[in-house]
C-alpha cells in the first residue's frame, strides 16, 4: 500500500484477531519484532491499514515520500513518515549543524566585525503530510538562520521586511534600548518593505535567541520568526560535535494550543533521519525553547545523561541529568558523549509534544 | 389555451409583429433561456461580484454524520457542507497522530468521505479525535465512551427487523384489541376516544418534529433543520391529495359525501400513522448502529406500550361500523410494518438530514390524520369541543408524554 510491502507483515487485523484480547502496542510490535517480519524501519505509522479495500491515501500519496519505506515499529507518526525536506521547506538535519559566522571584518580599532543579511519572508511550508502551514520566516526557513558570533565582537544585522506584516528582531543579549526590537523604542515596528540595521556587541556568552517582537506576540513568534543566537566565549569551547536544537510547535488552527511539535521545524524528522554522532566524540547541543501555547517544554534523552549549562552563560555545568525542562525563551547547552553505538531517542518527556511531532533518534556510529 | 380556439374569442394575443404565434412551450422557456444567455455573456464578460472574490480564504466547514468502532478501527463519516472543497490531511486521536484510510482524499462541497482510522481504542475510554485539514484546521469528535458498534451481519438486520416488529407491528395489532371495548361504547364515548386519538397523533407530530429538528441540525449541507419543514409540508399535502382524490371516486359513485368516511378515515390513520413509525424506526435503526442506543428491555416495552395506543387511534372511527377498504389486521400491518423498513433503513443508510426528513414527513402525515379526525368529533349539535373530547385530547397527550417518557431510558 505505501512503499512497504504488507505481504511481508502480518496485517494488524490479523495480529489483533490472534491475540483475541485488545493487544497494547507495546505487545505488537514486540511481537511483531520477535517475529522478524519488520525491516530495521518497519512501521513508522502505527500500523498498516486495512489493506485490500480500494481505498484513496490521504493527501499527498505517501508514495511521494522518498523514505515511506523507513517506519518505527510501536512509535507514533505521520503515515508514511515525516514530509521530506525538499517538500516541507524545512530541513532540520542541515539546520543542526548550520552555524552561520556571517561576513567577518575586522574594525580599525581592531575588533571583528560581523554581518549578517535577515529578510522577514512569509512563506508556506509543508509541516506535516497534507498540511499547509502559512508561514513567517527570517530568510525562508523555520527556526531563522542560526546566528554565531565570538564573545565581544562587533555585531550587525541588516533587516529587511520583505512581509505583509511589520516585524521586529528582538534579540536576547545585552545592547541599548533603540537597538532591542521593540515596537515604539529606537526604529520600532519595521513596516513592509522598510530596512533596519541592529548594531550591537555580542555579548554575554552563552546560547541565546532572537524572535520577532511586533504585538500580537504570540503568532509573530509562533508563525516562525525565531532563530538561534550562539555566543562563543572569548576563551572558545573544548572541541565537540555542535549543534542547535530550536524546540518549536504549530498552531495551525487558531486555537489556544498547538497541533504539531518539533525540534528544527519539521515534526518526527528526526525519526526518519536521526542525528549522526560519533561514539565518545563530545556532543554540543545549544538546545532552545520557542514553543508559544504550550507552557513548558522538555528535553530528555534515552540511554545516557548529559551536563547541562543553563542558558550557556558559564563553563561550570550545573546538572548531569537525562532529562530538563525550558520555559519559553529559556535555553542552554546540553553536552554528553555516547558510550555504546546504536540508535537513541530523545523526545520531549511531555508525551504528548512527543507523539505530535518532538521525537527523534540519535545514530551512534562506533569510534 | 386549446389549438382550436379562434383569434376572436381571446382578448390576448401571443403575437409576434408578424403576427406568427410562438408555441407556447416556448413562451413557458423562454424566460429561462433568457435568464441562462444574460448569465452567460455576465461570467464571459468576466462582471465584478460574479468571479471569486481575490483571497478569500477557503472556509472548511464538515460535519461528522457517523461514528462506528470496530476492533481496532474507528470509522468516521465526514460531510463538507461548506462552499469550498476540504481536505483531510491527518487524524489525531488524543493526541496521536493515527494512520488512516479515506474514501476521497478531497471531499467537495456537499460530498462526504468515510474515514477509516487505525487506533487501538480501549473499551469505555473517552477519546477526543481531531481531523487536521490540509489548511492546518481542526474538525472535532467527541467520544464519550468507547464501546464497540454493532457489526453489520446478516444477524444484525435480522434483530434491525426483529426490532421493527416489537416496537411496530406487535403494540399496534395489540392496540387494535380494544376493539370490542370501543363497539360497546357509546356514540359520546367514542367522540372521547377519538379525541384520545387527535391529542395522541398531535403529540407524535410535535415530538417527530422536534426529534427531526435535532437530527437535521447536525448538518447543514442538505439545508438542516428546513428539511423537517419540508417532510412535514409534503407528507401533509401528498395524504391531502390522496383524500381528495379517493372522494372525487368516490362521489361519482356514491353522490355527494363531505366527509371522509370512516374506513377511509381508518385508512388513512394507519397511512399517517404507518409514515410516522417509519421515521420512529429509522431513528431507533440509526442510533442502534451507530452504538449511541443501548437496547434495553425498558426501550422495548416503552416503545411497545407507546405505540399500542397507536393502535386504539387507527380502530376509533369504525368502531361501530364494518371496515370496508381494509380488514382490521392490514390497518395494523400499514401502521405498524414501516418501523422495520426505517429500523433496516436507519442501520444501514444513516444520515442524519434524511432521517431528519423522513421524522418530518411521520409527523406531516400524523397531523394531517388528526385535522382529518377532527369533524369526526362533533356531537349532534355540532360542538367540536365537548368536555368528553376535550378530555380525550388530554388524556392522549398525557398518555403520550408519559410513555414517551420511558424511551428515553
Amino acid at each position: 500500500m505505501y512503499g512497504w510491502s504488507s505481504s511481508k507483515l502480518p496485517s494488524r487485523r490479523a495480529v489483533l484477531s490472534g491475540a483475541a484480547a485488545a493487544a497494547a502496542v507495546p505487545a505488537l510490535s514486540a511481537l511483531a519484532l520477535t517475529a522478524g517480519a519488520l525491516p530495521e524501519h518497519g512501521g513508522h505509522g502505527p500500523s498498516e491499514p486495512g489493506s485490500g479495500v480500494p481505498e484513496a491515501p490521504p493527501t499527498p500519496s505517501p508514495r511521494d515520500a522518498p523514505h515511506a519505506d523507513q517506519r518505527h515499529a510501536g512509535h507514533a507518526g505521520f503515515q508514511g513518515g515525516s514530509v521530506p525536506p525538499e517538500r516541507a521547506g524545512i530541513d532540520p538535519t542541515a539546520i543542526l549543524r548550520d552555524f552561520d559566522r556571517g561576513r567577518v571584518s575586522t574594525l580599525p580599532d581592531g575588533r571583528t566585525l560581523r554581518e549578517w543579511d535577515l529578510v522577514a519572508i512569509d512563506k508556506d511550508f509543508e509541516v506535516a503530510p497534507g498540511v499547509t502551514f502559512p508561514g513567517w520566516s527570517y530568510n525562508g526557513r523555520i527556526p531563522g538562520p542560526s546566528l554565531w558570533a565570538q564573545e565581544g565582537d562587533a555585531l550587525r544585522i541588516h533587516f529587511s521586511n520583505a512581509g505583509a506584516h511589520p516585524h521586529t528582531i528582538h534579540f536576547h543579549g545585552v545592547h541599548p534600548a533603540e537597538m532591542d526590537g521593540t515596537p515604539g523604542i529606537g526604529a520600532g515596528s519595521i513596516l513592509p518593505g522598510q530596512t533596519f540595521t541592529y548594531e550591537f556587541d555580542a555579548i554575554p556568552f552563552g546560547t541565546h535567541l532572537y524572535h520577532c517582537h511586533q504585538s500580537p506576540l504570540a503568532p509573530h513568534i509562533a508563525k516562525g520568526l525565531y532563530g538561534a543566537f550562539i555566543i562563543e566565549p572569548k576563551q572558545g569551547r573544548p572541541p565537540a560535535d555542535d549543534m542547535v536544537m530550536v524546540m518549536n510547535g504549530y498552531n495551525t488552527d487558531g486555537g489556544d494550543d498547538n497541533e504539531f511539535y518539533s525540534v528544527n521545524g519539521l515534526p518526527f524528522h528526526f525519526m526518519d533521519f536521526p542525528v549522526q554522532v560519533t561514539q565518545h566524540e563530545l556532543v554540543r547541543i545549544h538546545l532552545i525553547n520557542v514553543l508559544e501555547y504550550d507552557p513548558i517544554n522538555s528535553f530528555h534523552i534515552h540511554g545516557n545523561f548529559f551536563h547541562y549549562y543553563p542558558t550557556g552563560t558559564m563553563l561550570t555545568p550545573s546538572e548531569f541529568t537525562d532529562t530538563i525542562s525550558q520555559v519559553q525563551g529559556q535555553r542552554g547547552i546540553v553536552e554528553l558523549r555516547f558510550p555504546y553505538p546504536g540508535k537513541f531517542m530523545f523526545h520531549a518527556h511531555k508525551t504528548e509534544f512527543a507523539e505530535l511531532g518532538w521525537m527523534g533518534f540519535f545514530e551512534v556510529r562506533p569510534a | 389555451m386549446s389549438t382550436d380556439a379562434t383569434p376572436e374569442q381571446k382578448p390576448y394575443q401571443d403575437l409576434t409583429p408578424e403576427g406568427r404565434r410562438l408555441p407556447r412551450w416556448f413562451l413557458g422557456l423562454a424566460p429561462l433561456i433568457l435568464s441562462a444567455i444574460v448569465l452567460g455573456l455576465l461570467s464571459l464578460a468576466q462582471a465584478p461580484g460574479l468571479a471569486r472574490l481575490g483571497d478569500v480564504p477557503p472556509r472548511e466547514e464538515v460535519a461528522i454524520e457517523s461514528v462506528r468502532l470496530s476492533a481496532g478501527q474507528i470509522e468516521l463519516v465526514a460531510r463538507n457542507e461548506g462552499p469550498d472543497p476540504v481536505s483531510i490531511a491527518q487524524v489525531n486521536v488524543s493526541d496521536y497522530f493515527a494512520a488512516f484510510t479515506q474514501s476521497r482524499a478531497v471531499i467537495d462541497p456537499l460530498q462526504a468521505t468515510t474515514i477509516k482510522v487505525t487506533y487501538d481504542w480501549v473499551e469505555g475510554d473517552p477519546y477526543e479525535i481531531a481531523l487536521i485539514t490540509s489548511a492546518g484546521g481542526k474538525i472535532l469528535v467527541a467520544i464519550a465512551a468507547a464501546a464497540r458498534s454493532p457489526e453489520k451481519e446478516p444477524s444484525f438486520f435480522a434483530l434491525m427487523a426483529l426490532l421493527g416488529v416489537y416496537v411496530g407491528v406487535i403494540p399496534v395489532i395489540l392496540g387494535m384489541l380494544w376493539l370490542p371495548f370501543v363497539r360497546r361504547s357509546s356514540g359520546a364515548w367514542v367522540r372521547g376516544l377519538l379525541g384520545f386519538t387527535v391529542g395522541l397523533l398531535a403529540f407524535l407530530g410535535f415530538d417527530a418534529t422536534i426529534e427531526g429538528w435535532e437530527l437535521a441540525s447536525q448538518t447543514g449541507a442538505f439545508g438542516g433543520p428546513l428539511v423537517v419543514l419540508l417532510g412535514v409540508m409534503l407528507a401533509y399535502l401528498l395524504l391531502e391529495g390522496l383524500d381528495g382524490w379517493l372522494k372525487g371516486h368516490r362521489r361519482t359513485a356514491v353522490g355527494a359525501e363531505n366527509t371522509t368516511s370512516p374506513g377511509r378515515l381508518a385508512l388513512l390513520i394507519a397511512a399517517g400513522i404507518g409514515m410516522h413509525n417509519l421515521g420512529e424506526g429509522l431513528a431507533i435503526g440509526s442510533a442502534y448502529a451507530v452504538g449511541s442506543l443501548g437496547l434495553g428491555a425498558a426501550l422495548i416495552v416503552g416503545f411497545a406500550i407507546h405505540n399500542t395506543t397507536e393502535g386504539l387511534a387507527i380502530l376509533s372511527p369504525w368502531a361501530h361500523e364494518p371496515p370496508r377498504l381494509a380488514p382490521p389486521r392490514l390497518l395494523g400491518l400499514i401502521a405498524g410494518a414501516p418501523a422495520i423498513i426505517g429500523c433496516l433503513l436507519g442501520a444501514t443508510v444513516y444520515q442524519p438530514t434524511l432521517a431528519g426528513f423522513l421524522l418530518g414527513f411521520g409527523a406531516g402525515a400524523v397531523g394531517q390524520v388528526a385535522i382529518k379526525i377532527l369533524p369526526m368529533l362533533r356531537d349532534k349539535a355540532g360542538r367540536l369541543l365537548t368536555p368528553l373530547t376535550a378530555a380525550g385530547m388530554i388524556a392522549g397527550i398525557a398518555v403520550m408524554y408519559l410513555t414517551g417518557l420511558l424511551v428515553r431510558a
